[in-house]
This record gives structure tokens, sequence and C-alpha cells, in this order.
């Protein structure tokens, strides 16, 4: 338990507020830009700016690391966070839990969707090996995984998981260049509404620039941000799934 | 010769193994042709540009017979039989026939001879447009000089081709070698190759021969301006494998991506159009001195890189001799690995630079291409950067050709101009720090790298043998490579696959073929 309420960033003292910046400015390295790069750091909130170093990048481009103290604190007792609510198993508990509550097998299918091709936060939780020392989807025994792979369209992963009765869609999107993955999430789960998935299919996002905050805006039932592992998600869907099941 | 203590007999079974995939693979996929290898004879005539819907003339063109089921003979006999009957030239003929004023089937056949010399004028001015850009890098790099290997290889990938031009130029000015453009997301599924200069893409620039062109205009100026040729990238893959190699070879790019499995494995794309289309395009890569650069770093970004090792080495036994097939040499060869094996493993290093060196010493010619860590990359920058220069370190020692810059930042965003410059700084750091380490030290025999090495040597060899004994398209049917399983009669752009009528001819292959010493018993 944390007795602070009040907190600021800690460098080598308590309250001390020290922070350090690195950036780019697009003008040429000068004592302008020294100057300016500390107005940019004070106007962040930062006093007593140290700039350490500066370096010419290009004729028109400087680069810039500032040390600073933030003076404001932060009161954390009055944060609220968006967080997957679901208890933390490992491979053998979610295994076994899915056996005792749900006494059958859970169907998952996964597809980085659109024009995303990038598979490697799909396969860290699908694929047989898993990461991080953690089993993905595949080795489960109590689940059934089937990975799409990269740039599936919308409508094709919704056929699938109806073909296969999934219990559950994990979505994964690494580009989010251009709010890309927005538009295409957003086209899923209009499709996916039409076609009544949400009522037997549990919708989730995962990337590492998404969050359960913006699964929820979207309409998603769940988002995995950066550092989910597999037991996490696995961890979810089985909970969810019992109890929804209760609930229905 | 290499610094490895291996087992010279094991090498030549391995490579020999490999050569009978290669000559198998192509055997089988001769007796056909590609939309994509149409429309590369499309603009190998030199027709360029689009209709008033944006559409490729040559989708045109090569759609227009496809859909009559009139492509088996090869659309470079329509072409010259309508030039040959019109007498003009075959970017009119194209105009007329996207307008609708002209259809090819049409025309009445003209006399063989006549053909035949419309056929030789056009290959002819195609392929000498081809070697002059070839002689002019040659001396552009011989009167600039060309940086010192491992040669400093970053991406630019800001979707718009004028803000690339202002990243590409810094990158240099840093000390880049080598500017990849990276295509928008996407683009390799494409099955045409979109049209001038493009301002938008997501997570990367479209490539067209309009962005080629100003992209190697502006490294020129660049070049001149720092002393140093720079060189440029894009990506010979997807669906247009061979129609990029020629507009490449047009604007004289310098390196092209172009593996031979990387679009099956990875973008799902039917097995034979591949195999067709990446000996067409890297025969024209290898006609315009184009480095290729092959892709098995991806496979261990679904593999795992300790226990996946041997299927690197396979692949890149295998990329080398359909490489050879197509006319490459070795050093127009920048077979990729990558420094991928998980951190947390004690030794991780020593078995990176056993992998690196056993890549080093198999090919020994080789621009060897090498790709920084990326699987491991978590977003703590700080640790990020020192992974980074182990990679750095690992490249250096064991004399890669192509070394492409691990940014900080991976896994959060395309690089910001100050990633790339602390990149940079960070690789000409160690390697300029540890410039000759490589011919200072020995590995001690039945040391651990020396074992590691052997040991994946021995898999690379016998999992080649198995191959050659199933055969390569039953191998990836299998997941062999990267863990992926891909069917030979399923995948994107089988539609495009057409069986070739006994009159089939494409002059531009044909004459290809004979200048680079090919068309042996194998591919014939």
């Amino acid at each position: 338990m944390n007795l602070l309420n009040k907190i600021r960033p800690y460098g080598d003292t308590l309250n001390d507020g020290k922070v350090q910046v690195s950036f780019t400015l697009p003008i040429e390295k000068s004592e302008i830009g020294d100057e300016a790069a500390k107005q940019v750091a004070q106007k962040m909130g930062l006093t007593s700016p140290e700039l350490v170093h500066s370096a010419s990048l290009d004729d028109n481009y400087s680069f810039y690391i500032i040390y600073g103290s933030f003076t404001k604190s932060i009161d954390i007792s009055k944060i609220n966070v968006n967080k997957i609510d679901a208890p933390k198993m490992d491979f053998y508990q979610i295994n076994d839990y899915i056996k005792k509550y749900l006494g059958r097998k859970i169907v998952v299918v996964g597809a980085c969707t659109g024009s995303d091709a990038h598979t490697v936060g799909l396969d860290a939780i699908m694929n047989m090996k898993g990461y991080a020392g953690e089993y993905g989807l595949e080795r489960y025994p109590e689940i059934e995984a089937l990975n799409l792979g990269s740039q599936v369209e919308n409508y094709k992963l919704i056929e699938k998981a109806k073909e296969l009765n999934a219990d559950a869609i994990l979505i994964s999107q690494v580009v989010t260049q251009k709010d890309v993955h927005i538009k295409n999430l957003t086209e899923f789960i209009e499709m996916a509404h039409a076609e009544k998935l949400e009522k037997s299919c549990l919708l989730i996002i995962g990337g590492p620039r998404i969050s359960n905050e913006l699964a929820a805006e979207l309409g998603f039932d769940a988002g995995f941000g950066r550092g989910s592992l597999p037991p996490d998600v696995a961890s979810y869907i089985a909970t969810e799934l019992v109890k929804r099941k209760i609930e229905k | 010769m290499g610094k490895l203590t291996l087992d010279e007999k094991l090498i030549k079974r391995a490579r020999g193994a490999a050569k009978e995939v290669a000559i198998s693979t192509l055997d089988h996929v001769n007796s056909f042709t590609t939309v994509s290898q149409e429309r590369t004879v499309v603009r190998l005539f030199g027709i360029d540009g689009v209709d008033a819907e944006g559409i490729p003339l040559a989708n045109i063109i090569v759609d227009s017979l496809h859909q009559a089921g009139e492509l088996s003979k090869g659309v470079a006999f329509y072409i010259a039989n309508a030039v040959s009957y019109y007498n003009t030239t075959p970017q009119n003929i194209a105009t007329k026939v996207s307008l609708g004023e002209l259809d090819l089937l049409d025309i009445p056949t003209q006399d063989e001879q006549d053909i035949k010399m419309v056929l030789d004028k056009y290959t002819e001015e195609a392929l000498r447009k081809i070697s002059e850009n070839k002689e002019k890098r040659e001396s552009m790099q011989e009167t600039l000089s060309i940086g010192k290997t491992p040669w400093q290889y970053v991406i630019v990938a800001t979707g718009n081709i004028y803000e690339d031009i202002v990243q590409a130029k810094a990158a240099a000015r840093q000390g880049a070698d080598i500017i990849a453009v990276i295509r928008t997301t996407g683009q390799s599924l494409l099955d045409y190759v979109p049209y001038g200069a493009t301002t938008e893409g997501f997570g990367g620039t479209y490539a067209t021969q309009e962005n080629f062109r100003i992209m190697r205009r502006a490294l020129d100026e660049v070049s001149q301006e720092l002393g140093r040729y720079i060189q440029l990238v894009n990506y010979c893959s997807g669906l247009c494998m061979p129609e990029i190699a020629a507009i490449g070879a047009f604007e004289r790019l310098d390196m092209m991506l172009n593996d031979s499995m990387y679009g099956i494995l990875f973008r799902d794309i039917n097995m034979v159009r591949t195999f067709i289309d990446q000996y067409f395009s890297r025969m024209i890569n290898a006609y315009a001195g184009v480095i290729i650069n092959t892709g098995e770093d991806n496979y261990l970004t679904t593999a795992d890189a300790f226990e996946e090792g041997h299927t690197v080495i396979a692949s890149q036994f295998i990329n080398e001799q359909l490489a050879f097939a197509s006319g490459l040499s070795s050093k127009q060869m920048g077979l990729g690995h990558a420094f991928e094996i998980n951190p947390d493993i004690e030794n991780s290093l020593l078995y990176e630079i056993a992998q690196a060196q056993l890549s080093r010493d198999l090919f020994p010619e080789a621009n060897l291409k090498y790709m920084p860590p990326t699987k491991y990359m978590t977003g703590d920058i700080f640790k990020g950067h020192v992974q980074d220069s182990l990679f750095n370190l690992t490249s250096v020692l064991t004399n890669q050709g192509i070394h492409l810059l691990g940014m900080l930042t991976e896994a959060i965003h395309t690089p910001f101009m100050q990633d790339r410059a602390l990149s940079l700084q960070n690789s000409m750091y160690v390697m300029q720090a540890a410039r000759d380490l490589s011919s200072e030290i020995e590995f001690k025999k039945d040391g651990i790298i020396n074992n590691h090495a052997q040991n994946v040597l021995a898999k690379a060899c016998s999992l080649l043998e198995e191959i050659a004994k199933i055969g390569l398209e039953t191998a990836i049917e299998q997941g062999m490579f990267a863990n992926i399983k891909r069917k030979q009669n399923a995948g994107k752009g089988l539609e495009g696959v057409i069986q070739k009528a006994e009159s089939y001819v494409n002059p531009f292959l044909e004459k290809m073929e004979r200048e680079l010493g090919l068309g042996g018993e194998s591919i014939e």
C-alpha cells in the first residue's frame, strides 16, 4: 500500500520531480535552437530545464536531451483505470477451470485483419510456442485455436467464426498510422453486429496501441495491450464465458 | 577459409540437395506463365501509363487477353502483331486498347518474320536501357566510392514520397549507405502497380515508377554532395514481383527485396504463381546488376530463432540455388538472416555469433543481409538500444554485407528522424571500434560457437535432403518453413496462373536467359 496519494516523478530525492525528455526541432542546431528546446520543456511544465545534449541531425533539424523538474503532482487516489477483470491463472489452472466450469472445449479464431500484415502479436498469443515462456492458445488442450494469419478481410473472419461456432474472436492490429485500425475495427464491429455475433461470441482486440478502454469505446468486449500474454487472454475468455453462461 | 570448423562434405551435401530442390521446383512451374509476368512483358515493351480510371495500361491489355482465354501464347505475340499491322508504337497500341478502339484479338496474324523483327527491336531497346542504368551505377560507384561493409541500411516510411526524400537525405548525411523506402501496408496484395507520385500511404509509401524515379534522383544529389554512392532499395515481392523488377531496372534501383518463398509463407500467395514470378523477377534483377535481399529473417518472427536456426540456413541454400538459376551472381545475393534469439537465454550472443558466422562461412561471396532484433524489442527503448549494440557488434565481427539498422523504438512507431540518427550513431561507433576484431580472433575448437554452428549446419543439411526427397511444394505444405503451412492449389493470385501454349513467347526472358548464359537443361 502506497502511503502517498500525491506523487511526482522521482530522480534521487522524494518530490524532486525529475524527468528526462528528448525530441527533434525542425531548425538548424544553434543557440536559438538550444533556447527553443528549453522553452519547449518549460511549456511542458518542467522547471529549471537543463539542456544536457544537442546535436545536428541535418541542415534543418536538431536533436535535444533535457532534464527538468515536474512540480505539479498527481493524486493517485482519484485515478480510475479501465482494466480487464479476470483472475490471474496459469496454463494448467485455465485448462482445469475450463474442464470444470464449462465442460467443453473453447473455440477461438484469431486474425490480423484489413491491410495489417504484422502477425507478431497474434502469433505471440496463439502459436503453440507462445511468448516469453508462456504457451500460446494452440497448446491449450481445452482450447481449439485457429490462427487465420494476416490481411484477413473482416467478412471472412466473421464467416469463419460462424462456421466454427467460435466462442471468441481475437483481432490483432499493429499498424495504427493515421488511425487505420480504428476504421478497420469499426467496420468489423458493424458487420459483427449485423450478424448478432456479440450474442454468441466474445469480441476481443489486441495490439501494442490497443487498450481495454479503446475496446469498450469501439464496442468490443475486451482489449489487450502491450505486454499481454497468452494466459491473460485465456483466463479472460474462460471466466467471461462462464460468467455469461450463468447470467444467461 | 572460413572461421568456423565445418565439415566440408556436409556443406557440399547441403548445397547439392538445395540444387536438386531448385531444379525440380522450376521444372514443375516451367509450363506456366502468370498475369504478372505478362504485365512485365507489356512494361518492357515501353508501355506505361493509366487510363481515365487510373487502371494501368499493362493490366488492361493483359486482362483483356486473359478474360478471352488467350493469354497462353503470351502477350508479346499480340503486341508485336498489332505493332506490325498498324506500323506504330506499342504505347499507341496500348492507348487504343484502353480506349476500346482496338481489340488485339481482331487483328489478322502478320508474317512471322515481321513479328520477329518487332520483337527483336523492342527487346533490344528495353535491355539496352537496363544495361545503360547498370553501367551508370557502376561508373558512379567507381567515381564516388561506396561505403565500407557492413553497409548501413535504414528505412524511410512516411507514406509521402516527398517527406521520404527529406528523411532519406538526412539519413544519408548521418551515415546511411542504403535507403529502403518501405511500401504501404497491403501493396504486396495489389494485383497492379500504382501510378505516379504518391503522398498517401499507411506504414510506407506506394512503390510506383515515378516514386522510384524521384527518390533515385534525390539520392543521386545527396550522393554527389557526400562523395558516396547511396543505394536505393524497394520490394520485388507480392503479386507484382517481376513488374516491380522491371520498373526498378528502368529507374536504377540498386537493391530489391526478392525472396523465393516469402510471399507464399507470409502473404499466402499461391506457390506456382510465386515460383514463376520470382524466376522472371530475379532474372531482371540479375540483368540489371541489382542485389537481391532474401527474407529468411522473417521466419524467425514466427518460429524460434534458437531452435529453428537451421531452417534459415536451409532456406539460404535454396534461395542461393534459385538465384543462380535466374542468373544472379553470388555478389548479388543478399541472403537474409537475423539477430532474433531470446535475449534471456544465457550466451545468446554466442549463439547469434555462431549463426551469423555460419552464414558468412557458407556463403563467402554473398552480400549477406543481417536483420536487427524485432521480436524481443519491448518498448523499453533503453534496453533496445543495448540489444541493437550487440547486434551491431555481431555484424562487424562476422563481416556481414548489408546491415539493417535496429531502431530503439522498434515495436513503437515507424522511425523518427532522431531514432534513425541515434541508431546510425550507435552502429557506426560500434563498427569503427571493432573494425578489425574479426581478423584478430579465432573461435575455440569444440567451443560453444563452433559446436552450435556445426549442429545448425547438420540439421540444415538433413532438412534439405528431406526436402529434396519430397519436393519444396510438399515441404511448404507441411509447414517446414516458419511453421507456416500453405497448400499448392490455394492462395492469392492462383487465378492469374496460366498454362503456356506450344507457341508461347516471352522474348525478354529468352534474350536475358541467353545473355546471362542460362536456359540450360534444367530450366528449358
